[in-house]
């Protein structure tokens, strides 16, 4: 699961191009699934299916992550950019980007900001190392979008890179969607598009199956580290079984039942609640007449950074979790 | 096609209200359709059916604009008033309005600079403080002429100025809604559904309502869109220029353009020779949002007439983008492939 880990979170894919990376799970799933398709947003939706007698299930995990859009390209052959999802200027100064060619470059700012909180984005452009418009031009073009470059590295079970958020939840609907064998239900497993930027795949995505239960599989932040903002999540503490967010209040059924599995299962979990933020099940739950919806987290410090941190036990218990709850009664 | 702009600009149709601009809409476009009809939300359909795949393709422009809504009369005759859309309180002060049906005509006032303070002349006035004078003297004599929920526009004539400029209100988007009209004349290989939406300026609300009952196959929103080619304003931050040709939009906040259609919307202004520009900024947001998100899903992208001002009583656009913008549309159309 790690080196998979390691793949997914080096492999490009902004909201909105996110080809490259649905290209690497299809290639690792395409064996597993009994149908695999890919619908007008992008979502890549892979059908396991049931014995006729279970219920319809979406996974939903977005597979897109934060990025720069390049607006525009000054004489001196500076980008200038616009945020793809929650990008904060603090995270970016200085950070090493590549775009999907492989095209690297270095974010920075304009060197008259003498007070480091009125930094915009819009004071900000990309180095791309280019002498001038034209060789900027010839590497680089308006609408291109560059993602942070940063492989991960491993520190005991503490696993650090940029996209965990959500390449650890592809990773955990990747490897569920192998192990489970025994499921009445029929599975989607919903790899989604353009999450970061307002729920965009899911809505769709969820639209076209119209499932009986949805599940979402995201990253969620903590409150664990030196005057961190207080918030009842811990790193290797196991799972989040979410509660809450800004986008939906999880289904008590759906809650409960994730509880009771974990339960049984001896899996330990951590319940959540995010006070900002929100995930896939926030559009899945009011697709059509309603889905009853929760969500799988897994603890992630620096969400949005160009290191994320998460805990490699945590995301193997929210695999465990997940193919608990597929394999029995909805 | 100026006499057509000037109509369709003078026509009063602040969103939530704007069966003025409909029936101007539907008296032009009946004659060009198979059919025209108006849904529940009062977007405009007007439907060409195509000659071969039965495919639906929506192209939609917004027929609403920005404008006021009436919420207070004075006991001294003077009108509270509250924007519909996004308005720059900045621009509101001493310009005419007309108000309602009837099409009163008011001013809208504030203090006179003699009886600022100090204070306040160096800070903007706040939209709450400011009152729409029709010139009456009493909540009775005021009450006669417009009732609370009545609707006003900026009074803003049509102009031609310049080299090709047009100076007008509502060029957002009723740019889109004459292109459109163009685009009905002709025949497609598809079923074309040409939609006048309505309450795009508050949170592209009709788009939405159509495309869920249409359900296309393909979204093109014609729009108009912010130009910042104005001194003062950085070149990485003018997002379009005018007299530069249609904006072809990677991005805005409400949507990703679709990479397919993008690159086909560029390849064909290059193959035709038309002059375009990318709307070098990620700013505002328009139907395509909605008609992208609709359902399952819909391949959809924007195109943009570029305009100074907008929002305003004033915006400033040029007649050969236009012109360029209708070209493109026409023969990315002519040219689609509707999947």
């Amino acid at each position: 699961m790690k080196d998979l880990l390691g793949l997914l979170t080096a492999t490009y894919g902004p909201s909105g191009n996110e080809d490259p990376i649905r290209e690497l799970i299809e290639n690792e799933i395409k064996d597993y699934v009994d149908e695999l398709s890919t619908d007008a947003l992008g979502n890549l939706i892979a059908v396991k299916k049931g014995n006729g007698t279970g219920k319809k299930v979406m996974i939903a995990a977005h597979m897109d992550q934060i990025g720069l859009i390049v607006t525009g390209i000054d004489d001196k052959g500076f980008l200038r950019f616009s945020n793809i999802g929650g990008v904060s200027v603090l995270n970016i100064i200085n950070r090493r980007v590549k775009f999907k060619d492989g095209t690297c470059g270095v974010v920075s700012y304009e060197s008259e900001i003498d007070d480091i909180k009125k930094l915009t984005l819009q004071k900000m452009y990309i180095d791309i190392g280019a002498k001038n418009k034209e060789e900027a031009a010839e590497r680089v073009e308006i609408g291109d979008v560059a993602v942070y470059d940063a492989p991960m590295f491993a520190s005991g079970d503490r696993l650090s890179a940029c996209a965990m958020d959500n390449r650890v939840g592809c990773v955990v609907a990747i490897e569920a969607l192998k192990r489970v064998k025994e499921s009445d239900h029929d599975l989607y497993f919903v790899f989604t598009v353009q999450e970061e930027l307002g729920l965009r795949g899911a809505r769709t995505s969820a639209y076209g199956i119209m499932p009986d239960i949805g599940i979402a599989l995201d990253v969620t932040l903590t409150g664990d580290t030196p005057n961190a903002r207080r918030m009842a999540i811990k790193l290797g503490q196991g799972p989040a079984i979410k509660v809450k967010d800004s986008s939906v209040i999880s289904h008590p059924m759906v809650k409960n039942l994730m509880i009771k599995r974990a339960k049984e299962a001896n899996i330990p979990y951590q319940l959540e609640v995010l006070e900002a933020g929100g995930t896939d099940s926030g559009a899945i739950h009011l697709t059509a007449s309603g889905v009853p919806s929760g969500v799988i987290s897994v603890p992630c410090r620096y969400v949005h950074s160009g290191q994320e941190m998460i805990d490699l036990r945590d995301m193997m218990q929210a695999t465990d979790l997940l193919v608990a709850i597929l394999n029995k009664d909805l | 096609m100026v006499d057509l702009l000037k109509e369709l600009t003078e026509a009063a149709g602040v969103s939530g209200n704007e069966n003025e601009v409909r029936d101007i809409i539907l008296r032009l476009a009946q004659p060009l359709s198979d059919k025209t009809y108006v849904d529940r939300m009062g977007n405009v359909i007007a439907v060409k059916k195509g000659t071969g795949s039965g495919k639906k393709l929506m192209v939609a422009a917004h027929m609403d604009e920005v404008g006021f809504i009436i919420s207070g009369i004075g006991d001294n005759g003077m009108l509270k008033f509250r924007p519909v859309g996004g308005i720059d309180q900045r621009v509101l002060v001493s310009k005419r309005v007309l108000i309602g049906p009837d099409r009163i005509p008011g001013v809208i006032g504030v203090k006179a600079i003699h009886l600022q303070e100090p204070q306040e002349r160096n800070t903007v006035i706040k939209q709450r403080q400011m009152y729409i004078d029709i010139g009456a003297s009493s909540k009775e004599e005021a009450s006669r002429l417009v009732k609370l929920g009545d609707y006003a526009i900026f009074d803003s004539s049509f102009l031609i100025f310049g080299q090709d400029k047009v100076k007008a209100k509502a060029l957002d988007d009723r740019v889109g809604c004459s292109i459109i009209l163009e685009l009905l004349k002709d025949r497609y290989d598809f079923d074309l559904y040409a939609c006048f939406t309505v309450q795009e300026e508050v949170g592209l609300r009709g788009a939405g309502v159509a495309a869920y009952h249409i359900e296309p196959d393909m979204g093109l929103v014609i729009e108009g869109t912010t130009a910042a080619d104005i001194p003062d304003v950085p070149d990485h931050l003018k997002t379009t220029k005018l007299g530069k040709g249609p904006a072809i939009s990677f991005m805005d906040y409400s949507s990703v353009a679709n990479k397919d259609l993008f690159k086909q919307m560029v390849r064909t202004a290059e193959e035709n020779k038309i002059p375009y520009q990318l709307k070098e900024n990620v700013s505002g947001g328009n139907d395509a949002g909605r008609i992208q998100q609709s359902r399952a899903g819909v391949p959809t992208i924007a195109i943009s007439v570029p305009c100074r001002y907008i929002h305003s009583p004033s915006c400033v656009m040029d007649l050969n983008d236009y012109k360029n913008t209708l070209l493109l549309a026409q023969k990315f159309l002519k040219g689609c492939e509707v999947r």
